[in-house]
């Protein structure tokens, strides 16, 4: 053990080796382990944001779908009252309808049956003529019974 | 073996010298260079140097890879270590902590390469003497502790500036035994530089003779006392870098702040 030059030799060394991790080696190692922390702490940071802004999302979605749902079953209780106000509406309309036709059709027989009596008449009074004339021809003249069949014509 | 075991000793314990007042190998002096210690010294200087230079250069702040992950583990260590104790704003504390850590743990771990490997190599070389671990030499660990000595005087005065005078003269006894206190505080500063240095110097000099008397028991026998305390020995390598940093960092940081 003796001390000698080598310790002058060590010293620059040494402080060489010093300088030259301070200058170039300590600092941008450690400003990019900072950056680095700075970026995770950011990413961390973010990934709470988002959570959050999904769990907000999440609510609004449930709540639109509930007011969706309301929505529709007003929707469908609507239409169905409406459909029942249709079908009653349509059933009042076919009722009156057939009255209708019933009451129409029922002038029309009214009407024809009229005209058939008419027409009766008329075939059953000619009948009548003819008969009588048949029965008169032979003991009556015919003025007379056409005066007799006028009055019996008129009375029937 | 053929040697005798105090040649044995002998030979492993000698520098391999360059005396600068002739420039040829031999002792000088005060004057000499320890070659194997420089040279060892500086390489060990270059390696950790480029290795770190070379993960700064291709820093990235993404997914950092297996190299950069052990350098700024590295980092992270001696940044939390120092910010725990030191609370200045010099920003040369920390990467001197860390050079002084790096540079002295890779300096031990020679000491775990078997003694006579290197030493055998430089003999077929044409080298007698070449003693591979840097910190067993009191030069190497001297300059360092040195230099945190001439940090600890620089940052008293610049920092304390005129309050030194004031801590000087009046602490731990009050003003009025002012001579004791001077010598006190001459006595605390000046054993500063030796503690450091000659306890590093110290565990790995002894580490390394441990060796070379492992190296001496006949060759079948040296597997278990070699194996043991070369595991044991990684500890002290790492425990003795650790303390020299810490240390600095405790003495500068008391340096900055007044008792």
């Amino acid at each position: 053990m003796e001390i000698n030059a080598t310790l002058i030799g060590q010293l620059i060394t040494f402080a060489i080796l010093v300088w030259f991790i301070m200058k170039y080696v300590w600092p941008p190692i450690s400003k990019a382990m900072q950056e680095r922390e700075k970026n995770i702490a950011a990413g961390l940071e973010a990934a709470e944001r988002s959570k959050r802004e999904l769990d907000a999302a999440q609510h609004k979605a449930i709540s639109i779908i509930h007011d969706a749902k309301r929505d529709a079953s007003h929707v469908v209780e609507s239409a169905h009252k409406r459909s029942v106000q249709i079908l009653e509406e349509a059933k009042d309309a076919a009722r009156e309808e057939g009255n209708r036709l019933i009451a129409h059709a029922k002038n029309e027989i009214e009407r024809e049956v009229t005209q058939a009596k008419d027409v009766l008449r008329k075939q059953l009074s000619q009948l009548a003529v003819q008969g009588a004339e048949k029965i008169i021809k032979h003991n009556l003249d015919a003025a007379k019974q056409k005066a007799l069949l006028d009055e019996f014509v008129a009375e029937l | 073996m053929s040697q005798l075991p105090g040649n044995y000793i002998e030979h492993h314990l000698e520098h391999l010298q360059l005396n600068l007042n002739t420039f040829t190998m031999g002792n000088g002096g005060f004057w000499t260079l320890n070659l194997d210690t420089f040279i060892v010294g500086l390489i060990t200087a270059l390696l950790i140097g480029g290795l770190f230079r070379y993960v700064a250069v291709n820093m990235t702040v993404g997914v950092p890879g297996c190299l950069q992950n052990f350098v700024e583990a590295c980092i992270g260590f001696v940044d939390r270590t120092v910010r725990d104790t030191y609370h200045g704003k010099s920003q040369l504390i920390a990467p001197l902590a860390l050079t002084l850590f790096l540079w002295i743990f890779l300096m031990n771990t020679l000491d775990l390469l078997p003694v006579d490997f290197i030493p055998s190599l430089m003999q077929m070389m044409g080298v007698q003497h070449f003693k591979i671990v840097p910190t067993a030499d009191p030069n190497m660990t001297f300059s360092m502790s040195i230099t945190v000595f001439c940090l600890i005087l620089f940052y008293n005065f610049t920092v304390k500036g005129w309050h030194l005078g004031k801590e000087v003269l009046t602490k731990p006894f009050g003003p009025w035994l002012f001579p004791v206190n001077i010598f006190f505080r001459l006595l605390e500063e000046l054993v500063k530089p030796f503690s450091l240095a000659l306890r590093l110097f110290g565990n790995m000099f002894a580490g390394e003779l441990i060796f070379v008397l492992i190296a001496m028991l006949p060759w079948w026998s040296q597997w278990l006392p070699g194996g043991i305390w070369a595991i044991f020995h990684i500890l002290i390598i790492t425990v003795q870098a650790f303390i020299f940093m810490m240390l600095t960092i405790v003495y500068l940081s008391m340096a900055h702040d007044s008792h």
